[in-house]
């Protein structure tokens, strides 16, 4: 193999890829760190500068083409920048509200800010990869980072339960994962992803190889979002990982895994022939992710149940199978990481029962709204944004998946959003109606005076504010999606014209 | 063709042969002290007789989980060491070089952590208390 100028070029290449360059090295200096001055305060704030860091280089580069880097293992710049922003904004707001929260709870260690930004390191590979390859090594360094997290409160047997849980069915489902791959190379002979529709269209390989390939690759992906058939480990995770943590795996993660599989079926896979399979998938992930939710009397488990919905309407914008939809599919990932960091922040603030909210259920938040306004506040901007209503984001996210797949022909897919979402309004907004209008109960009062005595950390609300104040300009200003979807579409047509 | 293993066949035979003279020599020329321990069968430590489940100190599961990640991450430099000639006749050698050098920064990270957490004080007791602490 000719090896000439390998280094210079990786080294060129380094530039390219600085976030997640700076997200490992801040991640071993904090490891140092820790190691030093074990479980100092400035660590999480170390990895909060260095997000915040990338985020604006990311954002310099944004609007620029995509382009290829390391011998054509990852994409830079375009498209990926964007999924690098929504990982590094959800890593940088998950630093900063843990630290109050893990200090409550009495696990605030120099360790888990370390592992979440190794985790989002991880996820930059996985939201910018154009091998396969590159997307399971991602996924994996993500995903072990991730079984930790969940864990962590190891005293607690929902907690351990929910990190076994987590570990066996995830190494399951990256198995599969890693069968597909194997099949996919089998049936084309490449692993990077831009160059199979040149070797599907030449012929070669085997149409049974294929398709078992991209049905192995499609569950090991589907399970990673929590679509329908694969979501079952998804509410005792969620139940069970510390709130903030739970926060930060359903957005980050979900939205890096969903990046990951817009390029796969972008690049590789030739649209017509996956479209049913994933409308299907998004039809009965919106079904049972919106009906289950509304039987949950548990707050976190409802958000866990609202996120399986939310990972229908991503792959509603992803089954139209046009650079419309897959860049809606991107805006409502933006959206839906900013509501939802939110509504674990606020849940993670008003936790006490000391079980990280295990066992916490929905009544005995009765009235908190006038005790804590700036918590109700914001919780009613998250809450509304969920259900879809204007002038918060959610609802342009929603028009963004919708829309295209009508145009794609899709009528009866929307419909069943539509009507699944106006079914979500019961439990988001009964959230709202139990934190303002109804009164609180007696045995509650000890608990919630506990909890009322300690002022909410600084950090926490203004993570909560940023968030909330980002889905309204996200609501009311369009020029933000019709930006995030201009460029989609020029770095496709860059990617054609490389081609 | 056949004659290219005949090293190999010398080196089974020898490694073969050097161990059963190694075996006998220890039976002949030792000396025997036996007692109940050292008859008993060799089971890593344990007790081969009586239950298994037995409680036994964390320390093991920890060292034997930092010696898989070491074992296991020391395996890359063998891919590297075997590269390495034609990465000089490239004319890399430097990078290369830098290369497995951060990657060896980033094994001693590991191990400097380990270390400073007391992943390999056994008798240590403030690191136990602290342990315990949390």
């Amino acid at each position: 193999m000719d090896l000439t100028g390998a280094y210079a070029s990786l080294g060129s290449d380094l530039g390219n890829a600085f976030s997640l360059v700076l997200l490992s090295v801040v991640g071993l200096v904090m490891v140092v760190w820790d190691s030093l001055r074990n479980d100092h305060r400035a660590i999480p704030w170390i990895g909060v500068a260095a997000s915040v860091l990338a985020i604006s280089f990311e954002l310099l580069r944004m609007p620029g083409p995509a382009e290829k880097i390391f011998y054509g293992l990852m994409w830079a710049g375009g498209y990926a920048s964007f999924v690098n922003i929504i990982i590094l904004a959800a890593t940088a707001f998950t630093l900063a509200i843990s630290v109050h929260y893990l200090d409550r709870i009495g696990h605030n260690y120099g360790e888990v800010y370390s592992l979440v930004v190794f985790a989002s390191a991880g996820m930059i590979v996985l939201g910018s990869a154009n091998s396969l390859i590159t997307v399971f090594v991602g996924l994996e360094t993500m995903s072990i980072c991730l079984y930790i997290l969940t864990g962590l409160v190891r005293t607690e047997e929902g907690s351990v339960e929910s990190a076994l849980k987590y570990f066996l069915l995830g190494a399951f489902s990256t198995g599969f994962f890693l069968y597909g791959i194997a099949l996919l190379y089998a049936a084309t002979g490449t692993l990077y992803l831009d160059e199979m529709p040149a070797a599907l269209a030449g012929g070669a390989g085997s149409e049974v190889l294929l398709w078992g390939g991209v049905g192995l690759l499609f569950i090991g992906f589907l399970f990673k979002v929590s679509a329908a058939p694969f979501h079952m480990w998804t509410p005792d995770v969620y139940q069970g990982a510390p709130t903030t943590l739970t926060g930060y795996m359903s957005t980050a993660s979900k939205a890096s895994a969903f990046a990951a599989l817009v390029l796969v079926v972008y690049h590789a896979l030739p649209a017509e022939r996956w479209m049913l399979v994933l409308a299907i998938v998004a039809a009965a992930t919106m079904i049972l992710g919106n009906v289950v939710a509304i039987a949950q009397s548990n707050v976190k488990r409802m958000l866990a149940y609202s996120s399986i919905a939310h990972a229908g309407y991503v792959l509603v914008g992803i089954a139209a199978g046009t650079t419309a939809g897959y860049s809606g599919a991107l805006f409502y990932l933006l959206v839906y990481t900013l509501m939802n960091i939110g509504a674990f922040g606020v849940m993670a603030a008003l936790e006490w029962d000391g079980h990280v909210g295990q066992k916490q259920d929905l009544d005995s938040l009765a009235g908190i709204g006038y005790r804590k306004p700036l918590l109700g506040v914001s919780m009613g901007f998250f809450m509304f944004s969920l259900t879809g209503f204007p002038p918060l984001g959610g609802f342009i996210g929603k028009y963004a998946v919708f829309a295209p797949a009508i145009d794609a022909g899709l009528t009866w897919l929307v419909i069943v959003g539509l009507l699944t979402s106006a079914a979500s309004a019961y439990y988001y907004l009964r959230v709202l109606y139990v934190f303002w209008m109804k009164s609180p109960e007696e045995e509650a009062a000890p608990a919630l005076d506990q909890l009322m005595a300690s002022p909410l950390s600084m950090s926490t609300s203004v993570v909560l504010v940023v968030c909330a104040g980002l889905l309204l300009v996200l609501g009311i200003y369009p020029g933000v999606l019709e930006s995030t979807t201009l460029f989609f579409s020029d770095s496709a047509a860059a990617v054609a014209a490389i081609r | 063709m056949l004659s290219d293993f005949i090293p190999l066949f010398l080196s089974m035979v020898m490694a073969g042969g050097l161990a059963l003279t190694l075996l006998k020599a220890a039976e002949i020329f030792g000396p025997k002290r036996p007692n109940v321990t050292k008859r008993a069968a060799y089971e890593s430590g344990m007790d081969p007789i009586g239950t298994a489940r037995d409680r036994y100190s964390i320390k093991f599961y920890l060292v034997a989980m930092i010696f898989i990640v070491f074992d296991v991450e020391v395996v890359f430099l063998y891919p590297w060491a075997v590269s390495f000639r034609d990465f000089i006749a490239a004319g890399e050698a430097g990078g290369v070089l830098a290369v497995v050098f951060l990657f060896i920064i980033i094994l001693g990270i590991g191990l400097l952590y380990d270390i400073k957490k007391g992943g390999l004080d056994f008798d240590d007791l403030r690191h136990q208390r602290e342990f315990q602490g949390r």
